[in-house]
């Protein structure tokens, strides 16, 4: 054997259960053998429960193994990297991979994600170039066209909001990229960021250029070490290679952006806290109008947007608009990367068209629990999104049909949960969280998630006469929050109480016995 | 324990982090990561030396410090151990792992081991959703967490 190309993922995902241990092992084995060995260090594929999914190339196929452990090498080695109890076959045949329509995250786990060669081979950069020949009214136009909307949750359409910047008048305009991915059970932006950075250095470039903004800005949280260091090198090879600085691709468009760190506020995932944050300010949030679009960063019109929709964009102008709104639901159109998380037996980022039933997710895709028992509960759109029963489990994966089963799709994290779940705990620290994270600007979530707390607690206790205040609580939360981690908290507080009323009156039926 | 920086130390690196950081918009969050980068926190004789840097208040300086679970206003311990508390690591049995950290380090939360060894935060989120329970350790993420992974993790920091 000579001549081996061997794939170990660098993603957090992977980093995080050794997978630097195996890539040193396979460098180490191979040495030994005396084999060359070419070394890739890709994103992941996504199949998390696989991690560290180690991948071999035969015949221009790529086969996979996992999970891979530091010990198994040798033995992988030994069998020719052929027939192994860990042996996967061709990772693009594996079903759970072979379901998915892969858009946005098409290259993520396929190449190296710091070769700009790479990426260009995969399609990259194909979308700016179309871009640059293009008016802004057309890329406009092409935008909305696409349907596609804000991937952070809010599903406000992105062509709209790019229009109101590209028509506000000022001597400066900011793309900035919400990479502040606090909700539970999403890791979507992080896999993007870590597995193919230029897609969203790309969907910021094409941005700018369309809105007329000179400069960007990432928002990135310092949770994410692996995000930020492979972002920074990212950028400075596109800075290094023309792709961004004075003239983007050669061509009369300045185009250029950094990483900023976060610091471990929850908020600052709010449009409006976040830009208080870039500026150096407590992530206070603030009212509304004026929208970010009009005055946004130090005042001046900026897009906002997360990392998914950015990161969708070169696509969108790769392909044209119309071959991404084919795919999708109702009004929500092209893929969306789901991240099916918690206790699931197949956990992972699944990119698929919107309209996949959310039964069919966590069953079928997701295998049902890890350990085995019942599903109780899963909560979709994180820690502000509501817990759903086994009975709404037909509810198709879309903005508005969430919305309509009381939900929402949020950043589309999928949080899987066993019949051990304690339903009233899951209520408490939904308003926990709430307290910890508030930016304090306004009453009903500053005061109201601390009395959510207390209130939680006392119908724990057996005090049933509590449950209608906790209700009042939530409205007055809903109705008088000014973002959305106090307007939100009560989805999975009052969905909870809801769908799991038994939960909630564990210790009332004790107290009557 | 970290030793808090002298006086003239403080001075000195200070000025050339404000001025690494001069050209930049918005550049106090910068100069904070910077500051704790340094010295592990953000000493409070820093506060009026940044306000004066950047032409606010030491108000303002205070104000975004004590606003970001980040920036510590006092030395932590010689280890950062970080263990997620969110639903999906809950899911996972994050809450056991919680209960052992804590057991062992003999701390709650913000707390730090007897010894100066380790201080015990909670995290919201490492994004390692599906193969928690996730925690990070010295900015080192961790996943697929047992006891005996924490254990093995924990007497490794503190050998």
């Amino acid at each position: 054997m000579s001549g081996l190309r061997i794939y170990v993922p660098r993603d957090a995902a992977a980093l995080a259960v050794d997978a630097e241990k195996v890539a040193e092992a396979v460098l180490a084995e191979a040495k030994i053998r005396g084999i060359e060995v070419e070394l890739v260090r890709n994103g992941s594929r996504g199949m998390l429960w696989l991690e560290p999914l180690v991948e071999i190339e035969k015949d221009g196929t790529r086969h996979a193994f996992g999970p891979v452990t530091p010990h198994d090498v040798e033995a992988l080695f030994d069998a020719d990297w052929g027939d192994h109890a860990l042996a996967l076959g061709p990772t693009e045949e594996i079903d759970w991979f072979k379901r998915q329509t892969r858009l946005t995250f098409a290259r993520v786990g396929v190449i190296d994600p710091l070769s700009l060669e790479a990426y260009e081979a995969h399609g990259g950069l194909k979308g700016l170039r179309r871009a640059l020949g293009m008016t802004g009214a057309a890329m406009i136009d092409e935008m909305k066209e696409s349907g596609l909307r804000g991937r952070g949750g809010a599903g406000f359409p992105t062509g709209i909001k790019w229009d109101t910047v590209r028509l506000a008048e000022a001597d400066q305009k900011y793309i900035v990229a919400n990479a502040d991915e606090g909700d539970s059970g999403t890791f979507a932006d992080r896999m993007l960021m870590e597995g193919d950075p230029f897609s969203l250095i790309e969907g910021m470039a094409i941005a700018g250029i369309c809105v007329g903004a000179t400069r960007g800005y990432i928002y990135l949280r310092s949770e994410y070490p692996e995000a930020i260091h492979t972002m920074r090198e990212a950028i400075r090879i596109a800075r290094a290679r023309g792709v961004l600085g004075a003239s983007v691709l050669g061509s009369d468009f300045a185009y250029d952006m950094e990483v900023r760190v976060g610091a471990g506020a929850y908020v600052c995932g709010e449009e409006t806290s976040l830009l208080n944050s870039l500026e150096g300010k407590r992530g206070v949030v603030r009212a509304k109008p004026p929208l970010p679009a009009i005055e946004g960063f130090l005042g001046k019109p900026t897009v906002v947007n997360n990392i998914i929709s950015l990161g969708t964009v070169p696509v969108i102008f790769e392909r044209g608009a119309v071959h991404y709104r084919d795919f999708g639901l109702g009004r929500s159109r092209g893929t969306i990367p789901i991240q099916i998380a918690g206790n699931v037996k197949f956990g992972g980022l699944f990119e698929t068209a919107f309209g996949t039933s959310l039964g069919a997710l966590v069953d079928e895709i997701g295998g049902g629990t890890a350990t085995g028992r019942p599903v109780k509960a899963v909560q979709v759109g994180g820690p502000l999104g509501a817990y759903f029963p086994r009975s709404k489990f037909d509810t198709p994966f879309g903005y508005e049909e969430f919305d309509g089963e009381g939900g929402l799709i949020g950043h589309a994290g999928v949080v899987v949960f066993d019949d051990s779940a304690d339903m009233l705990g899951m209520a408490r620290f939904a308003m926990e969280f709430c307290a910890v994270e508030s930016c304090g600007k306004c009453t009903p979530c500053r005061i109201g998630a601390v009395r959510g707390v207390e209130t939680v607690d006392r119908i724990a206790r057996g005090d049933v006469d509590a449950i209608p205040l906790l209700t009042d609580l939530c409205d007055t939360m809903t109705d008088g929050s000014l973002c959305a981690l106090g307007g939100f908290t009560p989805y999975p507080v009052m969905s909870a109480l809801r769908h799991f009323p038994d939960d909630f009156h564990a210790n009332a039926k004790e107290a009557a016995e | 324990m970290p030793i808090p920086p002298a006086p003239a130390d403080l001075e000195g690196r200070l000025d050339a982090i404000l001025a690494d950081h001069a050209d930049l918009e918005g550049p106090l969050l910068p100069i904070l990561h910077a500051v704790q980068a340094e010295w592990g926190y953000v000493p409070p004789e820093a506060l009026p030396l940044i306000a004066r840097g950047l032409n606010i208040s030491r108000a303002e300086v205070h104000g975004v410090v004590s606003f970001y679970h980040d920036f510590r206003e006092e030395p932590a311990g010689r280890h950062m151990l970080k263990i997620c508390r969110a639903e999906a690591c809950q899911a996972r049995g994050g809450l056991g792992i919680e209960a052992a950290a804590k057991t062992r380090l003999g701390v709650d939360w913000h707390g730090t081991s007897k010894d100066g060894g380790v201080t015990l935060e909670p995290v919201y989120c490492l994004g390692l959703c599906a193969t928690g329970p996730a925690m990070m350790l010295d900015g080192r993420v961790v996943a697929r967490v047992d006891k005996a992974r924490l254990d093995a993790l924990l007497a490794e920091v503190e050998a």
